[in-house]
C-alpha cells in the first residue's frame, strides 16, 4: 500500500464515490451520445474539479502533481472522455498561465478556468508536426500591438468548445526551437479564428477533438504568455505534468480491468466450473496484477517526486510508457477473459478497450518517450 | 444554533472481512476505513440547520489516529471543528464506556443539538446515541427520516418512520437525534473544501485530558464481552434448471420451488 497524506486520500475517497455515483451510471450513455450531459458538468464545476491545481488564490484548491494523479488514477475507471472538460483547465491548458502568464493574465484567466466558466486547450500538434513539437509551423507575425497568426493546429482536446487557447506559434523561424517558439493565448471569437467541428473518434466519447485554424487571427501582443522565444520552455514543461496525468489515468483503467475480469472469471461458468480455474484465465489474472502494482509504484513515486519539485523529466517520460502499456495489455486481456461478452458495446469492457488505446498516443507516443528515455542515457542519439 | 455531531469510523462496507487468529476480532490490516454511513446523515444534516440558522458545526470522533481523516472529511464538508477522543486505553471499549468518554469530551460544550447515526455499520449496536443523551440527561430521539427546527429555535420535530407510519415527535432542545437512511442525501466534500479542511481546528483529547479513568476502559472493562466471531455461512453453489422450452423450464422451476426449496 501506498501511503498517501491525509487529504490527499480524502480527494481520493470523494472522487471515487462521485465517480461510482455520478458518472458511471452514464458512462455508456456518454459513450454512445458522444456527449457528456449539461447536468453532469454542473456537477463536476460544484465539485470544485476545475480548478484542482489552480491556486487557492484564483479559486481553485491548489493541489499538486500528488493531487492531480490520484484525479486522474479515478477517472481512468470510467468513461475518459468525461475528464477532457475539466483536466485542461488543471493541466496543459492553465499551466503555460501559471508558468509564464502576467499577473494581469493570471487575474484574468485563473479564477474563470478554476470555476469551469472557461474551458482551456493547448494547441501544440499540427498536419506535420506533434511529437516533432519543434517542427511547427504555425506563425505569429508581430505587427504593431498586435499578432498576426496563421496556420492550422489538429486533434486539440477540447478545441471546438474552448473559451481560450494556448497555442504554440513560430515568432522567429531562423531561431525554431532555440528561442523561436512562443506561446500565445487566443480567446473564442477572436478575429481569423476558427474551432473547427469535432471529430469523430475511436474512444473518448465525449470529449471535443478538432483543428483550430487561424487566419490572419489577430490578438493584442499582451496576449503573449512569457516572452517572446519561451514557448518551447513552456511546452515542455507543460508536458511533463501531462505526462504524469496520462500515465496515472492508465493505472486506474487498468485496475478498472483487472476488477472486472477478476470479477467475470469468477463467475462465468465453463465446463462445469468457474473460468477462474483454469490455468489460462489465472496466469492472465497474475500477469495483470503484477504489472498493475510495478505501474503504481512508478506512477506514485513519480508524482511523490514532483510534488517535492524534484526533476522529473525522464522517469515522466517512463512512467507514461510503461503504464499506458500495460493498461492496453490488462484492458486486451479483460476483453478476452469476457469473450464475446467483452465485444458487446454495452458492456464497459468493450469501451474500457477503445478508450484505452489514446493513451499510448496522447500527450507524446510511446515511442517519442523511449527516444527521450534514450536520450539520456546515449550521448549522440540523433 | 451549534450542533455536534458524533461520528465512528468503519470498515468500507466493500472491504473483505477476515476473522483474527484469536477469533473475537477482525484482521485490521488493509481495511479501508470510511466515515459511518449513518454518521454521515448526521453531518449533512447539521450542515443543513447551519445553513439556515446559522451557528457552529463540531465533529467528534473517538478511535486511533486514523480516525483524524473521517473527522477531516466532516470538516471538508462544511464542519467547522473537530475533537478526536484517542488513547489507547480506549481500545476493546465497549459501547456503554464509549459513551462515557464521548460525554466527558461534549458536556461543557456550548450545543443546542447533538447529532450522531442511528448505528455503526460495523458492530450494529446502536447503543452509544441513547446512551450519550442519558448521560448529558437530554431529550433522546431515535431513527430521524426528517428534521426540522422551529422558528424560535426553541424545539426541535423529527419524523420517524414506523411499520409503514410516520410517527411524529416533538422535543425541547439541546436534544440528540440519531440519523436513519432517508434523512438526507449527503454532499460530496468539495475539492476546495478538502484544503480548507486542512486548516480547521482538530483537538486531540486523552482520557486523562477528559479527567477519565482509564481503568474504567478497554477490553477488560467490557460489560458486553465478544465470546466468539463466525464469519456467515459460505453461500451453497446456484442451480441452473435444464430443460428444452420455456414451458419445461418453468414447471421444473415451480416443482423445485414447491419440493426442494419449499418456498411455495
Amino acid at each position: 500500500m501506498i501511503e498517501l497524506p491525509e487529504e490527499i486520500e480524502i480527494l481520493k475517497q470523494t472522487v471515487r464515490r462521485f465517480v461510482e455515483d455520478e458518472v458511471e451510471p452514464l458512462a455508456y450513455l456518454i459513450d454512445e451520445q458522444e456527449r457528456v450531459p449539461d447536468q453532469l458538468v454542473k456537477k463536476a464545476r460544484d465539485l470544485g474539479l476545475f480548478g484542482l491545481t489552480i491556486p487557492e488564490q484564483y479559486g481553485g484548491s491548489g493541489m499538486g502533481p500528488l493531487g492531480l494523479a490520484v484525479l486522474r488514477e479515478e477517472l481512468g475507471r470510467t468513461n475518459m472522455g468525461f475528464g477532457s472538460f475539466f483536466l485542461l483547465n488543471n493541466g496543459i491548458g492553465s499551466k503555460g498561465i501559471l508558468y509564464q502568464g502576467s499577473d494581469e493574465q493570471k487575474e484574468k484567466y485563473l479564477p474563470k478556468l478554476a470555476s469551469g466558466e472557461m474551458i482551456a486547450c493547448f494547441a501544440l500538434t499540427e498536419p506535420d508536426a506533434g511529437s516533432d513539437a519543434g517542427a511547427i509551423k504555425t506563425t505569429a507575425e508581430r505587427r504593431g500591438d498586435y499578432y498576426v497568426i496563421n496556420g492550422t493546429k489538429q486533434f486539440i482536446t477540447n478545441g471546438p468548445v474552448a473559451d481560450v487557447a494556448t497555442v504554440i506559434v513560430v515568432t522567429d523561424k531562423k531561431l525554431g526551437a532555440h528561442g523561436g517558439i512562443s506561446a500565445v493565448l487566443v480567446e473564442k471569437g477572436a478575429r481569423g479564428f476558427i474551432q473547427g467541428k469535432e471529430e469523430k473518434k475511436m474512444g473518448w466519447h465525449g470529449s471535443a477533438t478538432g483543428s483550430l485554424i487561424f487566419e490572419d487571427c489577430t490578438v493584442p501582443v499582451g496576449n503573449l504568455l512569457g516572452k517572446p522565444g519561451q514557448g518551447f520552455a513552456v511546452a515542455m514543461k507543460t508536458l511533463a505534468f501531462g505526462r504524469l496525468g496520462v500515465a496515472a489515468t492508465a493505472l486506474g483503467a487498468a485496475q478498472r480491468a483487472f476488477e472486472m475480469a477478476c470479477d467475470y472469471a469468477s463467475q462465468r461458468v465453463a465446463f462445469g466450473k468457474p473460468i477462474a480455474k483454469q490455468q489460462f484465465i489465472q496466469g492472465m489474472i497474475a500477469d495483470m496484477a503484477t504489472e498493475i502494482w510495478a505501474a503504481r509504484l512508478m506512477v506514485y513515486t513519480l508524482a511523490k517526486d514532483m510534488e517535492a519539485d524534484l526533476e522529473r523529466n525522464t522517469e515522466a517520460s517512463m512512467a507514461k510508457v510503461f503504464a499506458t502499456e500495460v493498461a492496453w495489455r490488462a484492458a486486451d486481456a479483460n476483453v478476452q477473459i469476457h469473450g464475446g461478452m467483452g465485444y458487446i458495446r454495452e458492456h464497459p469492457a468493450e469501451r474500457l478497450y477503445r478508450d484505452v488505446r489514446l493513451l499510448r498516443i496522447v500527450e507524446g507516443t510511446s515511442e517519442i518517450q523511449r527516444i527521450v528515455i534514450s536520450r539520456k542515457y546515449l550521448s549522440n542519439p540523433l | 444554533m451549534n450542533i455536534i455531531v458524533l461520528l465512528k469510523q468503519v470498515p468500507d462496507t466493500e472491504t473483505q472481512i477476515k476473522i483474527a487468529p484469536d477469533g473475537k476480532s477482525i484482521v485490521t490490516d488493509d481495511i479501508k476505513w470510511i466515515m459511518n454511513p449513518y454518521d454521515e446523515f448526521g453531518v449533512e444534516e447539521a450542515l443543513r440547520i447551519k445553513e439556515k440558522f446559522g451557528g457552529e458545526v463540531t465533529v467528534v470522533g473517538l478511535g486511533p489516529k486514523r480516525v483524524t481523516e473521517s473527522i477531516r472529511t466532516a470538516l471538508a464538508m462544511g464542519a467547522d471543528k473537530g475533537i478526536l477522543i484517542t488513547d489507547d486505553a480506549l481500545e476493546g471499549s465497549d459501547s456503554l464506556a464509549v459513551a462515557k468518554a464521548i460525554t466527558a469530551a461534549v458536556k461543557d460544550l456550548d450545543y443546542d443539538l447533538i447529532f450522531t447515526g442511528q448505528r455503526g455499520i460495523d458492530d450494529d449496536m446502536g447503543v452509544v446515541g441513547a446512551s450519550v443523551a442519558e448521560l448529558l440527561g437530554i431529550p433522546n430521539i431515535s431513527l430521524g427520516i426528517k428534521v426540522e427546527i422551529s422558528e424560535d429555535q426553541k424545539t426541535v420535530t423529527v419524523n420517524r418512520p414506523v411499520e409503514g407510519q410516520t410517527l411524529v415527535i416533538e422535543s425541547s432542545l439541546p436534544a440528540l437525534i440519531t440519523a436513519q437512511k432517508g434523512l438526507n442525501e449527503p454532499r460530496y466534500a468539495s475539492l476546495p473544501g478538502i484544503m480548507k479542511a486542512k486548516r480547521k481546528p482538530l483537538e486531540e483529547k486523552s482520557l486523562a485530558d477528559l479527567g477519565l479513568d482509564a481503568s474504567e476502559f478497554g477490553t477488560e472493562a467490557r460489560k458486553v464481552k465478544i465470546l466468539e466471531l463466525t464469519p456467515p455461512p459460505e453461500r451453497a453453489a446456484g442451480k441452473i434448471i435444464e430443460g428444452e422450452t420455456p414451458q419445461e423450464k418453468a414447471a421444473e422451476l415451480a416443482r423445485l420451488l414447491h419440493e426442494e426449496a419449499k418456498v411455495l
